[in-house]
Parts: structure tokens; sequence; C-alpha cells
């Protein structure tokens, strides 16, 4: 019977092997919470840049200062594609931090919002949120985010210096910009600064031009999402053939294949180059590279086909989402924390732990008066009203490839026309992806 | 036959009862000391790899899935990246293992001769295999930068102007392959030299008595009798090239544009996009692709060898 004595041996191991793992998966739920008065304990996810976890310690502070029963702790996640597989995998597997900063748009509106994150519609914040701002953190007209830090631009950076030298003007139109370029590449400058060993700067010519799309068509974004418009067609096809002309005209700076987006921005302060394709938030890194230039660098929104209807792209900032499992004293204790985030205070905390890279997305807010030019250049199209948000903060449809296919366009490797063809392709496995009506 | 002399020959322990003569025919074992492995073979083998069969059928995400038939395989084809991954990664596979064998082969004679300092150079050649590939392949990346890297001043020195390698589409991919030459060159010649060193040295006694020269002792001799060596270290280097993604990965991303992409790379590019179906189907598809490159070359490799 030594057989049967070893599959009982082996049997018990199996037992205990299960309740091992039942005590190992039991250490990892927290308890919920103490009741009302107790000291509460918070944890909040941020993703492990500066720009986030400075702002986000500045505000976990000044809040804790004031409600001395809270206390946050502060976690960190890597940036870019391993953060959202992060975010994803612990809020499915319901381990979220009951705090977590998260890109607002396209990216939140993948995370299933209504059956992930706490509906915030009653807080009384709602109501200052900007405008363009409001629907990149809803899901039928239910709000799920505070606003964390502030919006970017997405246009032209330019050497204010080189400007001023050889008389030149802001251009309007995408004519105008080019003649400009025309003028500097005969004074011996390079008019356009491109730094392909950062791919993802890439797309700026693509991606900034979508206010001059949405202003020839206001409703661009919806007929995309259902697949009725493309990027191979007028308007859309504009800035895939920016970056060829770009490319075709020898305009570019000869190590664009390789430099990365710091190189790039100093080659640019230090007027080794007039134009630079960016966001707006890489500017205070000149604070670092080249303190005593940053004011030299200017700002002006990606010209288009008109003047009239010329401004700028706007990035949105992130968000701050509750997941439904918070419930308790730990929820009211965040929705206190996300009403501190949302508010006037809220923004000034955050603009003293890290220079904002643009306007703040609350009414209320306004940004400090040392922000670097290039930053300050960007108010006045959000005060005249002439800002749309990206694209990928009002359609969920964005392929992954697309940085490399510009990169490919703006080398001269493949055709405008083949690109955008080619990018065209790339949505469709997302929206598929997504179970989009129209795919 | 031989089996079953050696087993009446072994003395039965306790255990054994005549009962059991059958099964100990097929096993030396009980049945339950294969559980533990099989379990582990089942779960982490035999399991994903059919499971990954019906998954590449359809559509999933984390939380559910819809079957979508071979939509996903027609996607996969209709990808414009892969044509050039494939050829790609057809490229990167010969090109690697081209130049391991000739330069396995070379390297090992020389570390076979009687050289001084023989011993220290076999480790050398084998030092880059032990380091890491993310490593060696971000430290090339900064040697490689066209205009302050290493490898282009020491070039400019001599009054070359080096190419623009991983950043110049014509260069990136062969770039990478010639630093996945430069890390597993130590690994085939460590298997030739194996391969050299059991050639019986009558051999050459013999050649070298009929009037050999060197060269004809390396033709006539090393090279026939090294080439079950030579079919390992293709048939090694050959499926690290199919399925080589570390390097490629750290080094260029697949670009510049797609100029670099390999089977490999794409796949990883649509897991992290997102689509698990689409890239699960093309893990399939790699997994076939190896499989009908290796199984009949080797086969075809096996029929050439020399019996010793």
């Amino acid at each position: 019977m030594l057989l049967d004595r070893s599959w009982r041996r082996a049997g018990a191991l199996v037992a205990l092997a299960i309740a091992l793992g039942a005590v190992g998966c039991g250490g990892g739920d927290d308890d919920g919470g103490g009741a009302e008065g107790e000291s509460v304990e918070l944890s909040f996810l941020v993703d492990n840049s500066e720009q986030s976890v400075k702002p986000a310690e500045a505000l976990i502070e000044a809040f804790q200062q004031d409600n001395p029963d809270i206390k946050i702790n502060l976690e960190t996640r890597p940036q870019g594609g391993d953060g959202d597989n992060v975010v994803k995998t612990r809020l499915s597997t319901q381990e979220m931090a009951d705090l977590f900063a998260y890109n607002s748009g396209s990216l939140f509106q993948a995370l299933n919002p209504p059956s992930q994150l706490q509906p915030l519609n009653d807080e009384p914040w709602v109501g200052d949120l900007d405008d363009a701002f409001k629907p990149a953190v809803s899901v039928d007209d239910q709000v799920y985010g505070a606003p964390f830090g502030a919006a970017s631009g997405g246009g032209i950076l330019y050497n204010k210096k080189i400007y001023e030298k050889l008389g030149l003007e802001v251009p309007r139109t995408w004519d105008e910009f080019m003649a400009n370029n025309a003028k500097i590449k005969d004074a011996g400058i390079d008019p356009v600064i491109q730094s392909y060993g950062e791919t993802w700067t890439s797309q700026l010519f693509v991606l900034a031009d979508y206010h001059n799309v949405a202003a020839q068509d206001p409703e661009w974004d919806q007929k995309y999402t259902s697949n009725q418009v493309k990027y191979a067609q007028e308007p859309a096809i504009e800035g895939f053939k920016h970056l060829e002309e770009i490319s075709k005209a020898d305009y570019l700076n000869k190590n664009y294949g390789s430099i990365k987006f710091p190189a790039a921005l100093s080659l640019l302060a230090q007027g080794k180059g007039a134009h630079y394709p960016q966001l707006t938030f890489t500017v205070p890194n000149l604070e670092t590279s080249d303190p005593d230039k940053i004011d030299d660098v200017g700002f002006f929104a990606q010209p288009g086909q008109s003047a009239d209807d010329n401004g700028l792209t706007l990035w949105l900032p992130g968000a701050v989402y509750v997941p439904r499992t918070v419930e308790g004293a730990k929820l009211d204790a965040a929705k206190k924390f996300l009403a501190f985030v949302a508010s006037p205070e809220g923004c000034e905390v955050q603009a003293k732990a890290f220079a904002p890279s643009g306007p703040f997305m609350l009414k209320g807010c306004e940004l400090p008066d040392d922000v670097p030019a290039a930053i300050k250049d960007l108010q006045p199209y959000v005060d005249e009203d002439k800002a749309t948000p990206a694209l990928e903060f009002l359609s969920p449809v964005k392929g992954p490839a697309l940085e490399q296919i510009t990169v490919e366009v703006g080398s001269g490797l493949r055709s405008a026309e083949d690109g955008a063809k080619l990018y065209d392709e790339d949505v469709k496995k997302q929206a598929q992806q997504l179970g989009l009506e129209g795919w | 036959m031989s089996i079953e002399v050696r087993e009446r020959a072994m003395p039965r322990t306790g255990v054994a009862r005549p009962r059991s003569r059958r099964r100990a025919k097929k096993s030396a074992y009980p049945y339950w000391f294969y559980l533990p492995a099989f379990a582990v073979f089942f779960v982490f083998f035999l399991l994903p790899t059919f499971s990954s069969f019906y998954y590449s059928l359809t559509r999933w995400t984390l939380f559910d899935s819809e079957f979508i038939g071979l939509e996903n395989f027609q996607r996969f084809f209709d990808e414009p990246a892969l044509t050039k991954g494939l050829t790609n990664t057809l490229i990167y596979a010969v090109t690697t293992s081209g130049l391991k064998v000739v330069l396995g082969m070379l390297l090992a004679v020389l570390l076979t001769s009687s050289v001084i300092g023989r011993a220290f150079m076999r480790s050398v050649v084998f030092f880059p295999v032990l380091v890491s590939t993310i490593g060696v392949g971000l430290t090339f990346t900064v040697l490689m930068e066209p205009d302050q890297g290493l490898i282009n001043d020491a070039l400019g020195l001599v009054g070359i102007e080096g190419p623009r390698w991983l950043v110049d589409p014509k260069y990136a991919l062969l770039s990478v392959a010639l630093v996945d030459v430069w890390k597993g060159v130590g690994l085939a010649t460590v298997i030739y030299i194996a391969g050299i060193v059991s050639v019986p040295r009558e051999y050459y006694d013999a050649a070298r008595v009929d009037g050999a020269t060197p060269a004809k002792l390396f033709r006539y001799i090393t090279l026939p009798l090294a080439w079950p060596a030579t079919v390992t270290v293709i048939i090694l280097s050959l499926i690290g090239g199919l399925r080589s993604f570390d390097l490629i990965w750290a080094m260029t991303r697949g670009g510049p544009g797609f100029t670099s992409d390999v089977i490999a790379s794409v796949i990883y590019k649509q897991y992290q996009a997102g689509f698990y179906g689409l890239s699960t189907a093309g893990n399939v598809v790699l997994f076939v692709l190896v499989t009908a490159i290796i199984l009949p070359l080797y086969s075809f490799l096996r029929r050439r060898e020399v019996q010793l």
C-alpha cells in the first residue's frame, strides 16, 4: 500500500499549497479603512516622471497640513506603455491604489470607466472644469476625474532672436511658414529641427495640425470615430504633406535622425535652428540646459490653410481618478483630496512644485508670472477661444504605429500619401479592438 | 531487446510485485513519480500552447474574448510592417548565422593551435556571451552614435567618415546584426573548439605523411569532421536569429520607421498596443515559421554528417 500512502501525502501537499496561496492572497487585501473620525490612510499612484511626482508630493504635503487625520502615501509606476499595463492590470485585478493619476481622453476611455471608476458628478468642483477638458474625463456626461497638472500646447517652438534678426513675422498660414523657412535657410541656419532619436517627437506636424482640421470640419472627430473620414483625405492629410515638404526641401538639421528632444531644444535656444515642432511641456527642460536663453524661445500654433482659422491644438492634462473598489471613509477622504486638487489653491501648489507647461484647466486658476516666454505665448489662444483639444482627447481611435510612420515620412523614406494610408490601416486595428461601430 | 536484458539483470526491489511486471517494461518508475513533472509540463507548456492556438482565433482583452475565426491571421498578413519584418528576420538570421559559422570556425582554428595565451584568449572570446543582451545593446547604441560615438570618432581619426549606423535605414539592421555576431560568436567558437579537439590527431599525422598542405588539412579533415559542430552552430544561431528581439529592441526599437523591424518586434508592438488576439496570431505564425525552417534544415544537415 505504499502507493496509497504517497498519494495521501501528495494530497496533503496540495492542500498545504492551496492554504498558503489563500494566505498569500489574503495578505494583499487592505482593510476597508477606519470608522468616521479615525485616521484614514490612502495610497496615490502617479507615474515616475518629475513633472508628476513633484506636484503630487506638494499636493499631499499641503493637503495633509489641513487634514491631519488623512495620510496619503505616494506610489510610482513606469511611464508609457509599461505604465498603461500596470494601471490596466491593477484595475482589473481590483488591486489599484485608492487614488491614481492617469491620462485623460482616449487612454482614459480605454479603462472602461463606468465599470472601473467612481463617478464624481456630485462633487462641487465639477462646475469649474474648463469646457475643453470636461469631455476628456467624462463618459455619457458622467465626470470621473479631477485635472492633474496643466495643459500643454502643440505647435512650433521658434527662436525669437532669429526672427528679430531676419525681420520675420510669426506665420499664420503654411505658405508664410515655408517662406520664412526659405529666408532662414538663406541665412545659413537650419530652418526646422527634428529629433527622431525620440520617435514620438516626429508626430507633431500631424497631431498639432488638428485645430486646422477641425477648423475646416468641426465634426471631424466624430466622423473619424465612426469611420467616415480618413487621414488619407483632405483636410487631415495636410499634416503628413507638411512632413514630406520639409524633408524634401532639405530644411532639417543634419543629425535629425539621432538626437533626442533635450538636445533639439538646446539647438533651438542657441539659435542653430529656427523652428522645432514640439509640445510646450518640454520647454522647462531649458532651465537646466540653457537657463539664460530660455526666453529666446517662443511659440506659435501650427500654421494652416487660412490665417483667420489659425489656432492652437491643446494637449489636456491627465486627471486623478478613484477606482470603484474604494468605499466608506476611504472614499470620503479620497473625494476630499480631489476637491483640493481641483481648487485654485491646488493649482498654485502644483505650479510652485513644477513649472506649468501651459494653462490650467480649471476656472479661477492662473499662470504664475515667471513661466517661460513660450508658455506665456499659449495663453492668448486659450483666452480668445482659438484652441481645440488634440484628436487623441476627442476620439479613442489612435493607432500605435503613427510615430514610426511619421519618422519614415519625415525622413523621406515614404511618401505622405502612402504614410497616411498606412496610418489609416493602423487605426483600424485599434478601432476593432475597442469594438467601435462602423469598422 | 537490449532493454529487457538489462532489466532482467537488475536486482528487483521489494516494491515491485509480479503484477507490475508489464508496467515496468514501459517505464522505470511508478506513474505518480511522473505526476509533478507532468503537472508542470501541462500547466506551463501544453495548456498555454493549445490555448494560444484558440486565442489566436479571437479578439480578447483581460476580461473577455470574441471568436472571430481567421480574421486575426488575415489582418496579420495584411500588416504592412510584416513583409518588411519577415524579410528582415530572414536577412538577420542568415547574416548572423553565416558570420558566426565563418568567424567561429576561424577563431576555433586559431584557439586550438598552440598560440601563446590560448586559455586567456578563449575566455576573452567567450566573455560577451555572458554579458546581458540589453546591456550590450545600450552600450553599442552609445558607441555607434553617429556624431559623438566612439566608433565614428575612431574612424574619423584614420580619415574615414563612418556610416550613420543605427540611424541610417540602410545600415540599421546590419549594425544590430554585427553586434549580435560580436556577442554570440563566442558560443560558436566554443562549440567548434570542442568539435575540432575531438578529431583524432592520427588523421592529421597520416595526411601529413601523404604530403597534405595545411590548407588541405583544413579542407579535407577539420572541415568535414567538425561538421556536427557546424550543424549545431547553424541550428542554434538560426533559431536565435529567427526569434531575435531583445538586442534589436534595445538598439533601434525596429526603427528608423519600420526599417529594422523583425517578426518578434512587430508582435511585441501589437501586444503593447493592446491587440492581444492579433499578437497571439503572430506568435502562432512565428512558431510555425521557425518549425517549418528548422525541422527540414535539421534533418538535411543531419544526413550530411560524417560518421566518425
